[in-house]
């Protein structure tokens, strides 16, 4: 039995801002996290909701690199998601575009950079921050579809928020 | 100058809050609103126009009078995106905790193996 505590997540959504923080204290040295990070296996286990098909098109983990994963359903309908890898620096930074192909316009484009700092007895916080094209963006992820009438996309939107299928 | 009109502007200023909260439970007309607070009436009325704009009270007239009403649903677009968010997080740092457990068990057999 542990008795750890469990690991709290903390999001930062600060009003009027662009952008998102996530922050996660994880019991493992960085170089095992940045590992979870940056091995397209492990990706797929832990990226996509469990329920969902992950399939990785392509996965370079390398300054300049690019990516490409796509969930599927059962009923069939898949999602595509994609960006560019701007800068690996092992075992400390990771920076890239994502983009959900899948929104009823294209070029919502979001800058990720993932940090991760080592704590004392081997532990590592993990910071990720998303800034957005604009504060609509940011807090309209899931209703843009609907303002813009488009209820279908809407609604697998939000399907794939519950299942948790889009960061 | 402020130009934004969307819940979380409304949200962002502490007067504003305070605002809704009084409202939450039952309308209030202007002035009773007003008599609330230590600042002044036209900055009272200057959140409301603000909150108006934002989608969060509406303006009923009745008689000469003009009652406020909170429509909350609109605050529930913030606490669902971001709970949303973090409940896609949560799932994946669960799956990520187990994949470090193997990761440091994989480390402590590679360690062993090697003073073998």
């Amino acid at each position: 039995m542990k008795t750890t505590p469990k690991n709290q997540t903390i999001i930062t959504a600060e009003p009027g801002k662009q952008e998102v923080f996530v922050t996660r204290e994880f019991d493992a040295p960085r170089e095992l996290v940045f590992k979870a990070f940056t091995d397209a296996k492990l990706i797929a286990r832990w990226l996509g909701p469990r329920e969902l098909k992950m399939k990785i098109e392509k996965f370079e983990p390398k300054n300049g690199g690019s990516y490409r994963y796509i969930h599927s359903d059962e009923a069939g309908n898949s999602f595509a998601f994609s960006g560019v890898i701007h800068e690996v620096t092992f075992p400390e930074r990771i920076i890239q575009t994502f983009e959900f192909e899948g929104l009823p316009e294209r070029g919502h484009v979001v800058l990720e950079t993932a940090r991760f700092e080592a704590l004392p007895n081997g532990r590592t916080k993990f910071t990720n921050q998303s800034v957005f094209q604009s504060v609509a963006d940011r807090d309209g992820m899931v209703q843009s579809g609907m303002e813009r009438g488009v209820k279908d996309s809407y609604e697998r939107l939000d399907e794939l928020f519950e299942q948790g299928a889009i960061k | 100058m402020e130009t934004r009109r969307d819940v979380f502007q409304a949200i962002a200023d502490p007067t504003r809050r305070a605002i809704i909260g009084l409202i939450a439970q039952d309308t209030m007309n202007l002035n009773s609103i007003a008599d609330q607070f230590d600042i002044s009436r036209p900055a009272i009325s200057q959140h409301i126009k603000i909150l108006t704009e934002c989608g969060l009270i509406v303006i009923k007239k009745q008689g000469r009078e003009r009652y406020c009403e909170a429509k909350l649903q609109k605050l529930n677009e913030v606490s669902d995106w971001v709970e949303k968010y973090r409940k896609v997080w949560e799932n994946r740092f669960d799956i990520i905790d187990e994949i470090l457990e193997e990761l440091k068990a994989g480390e402590r057999h590679k360690k062993k193996t090697k003073k073998k």
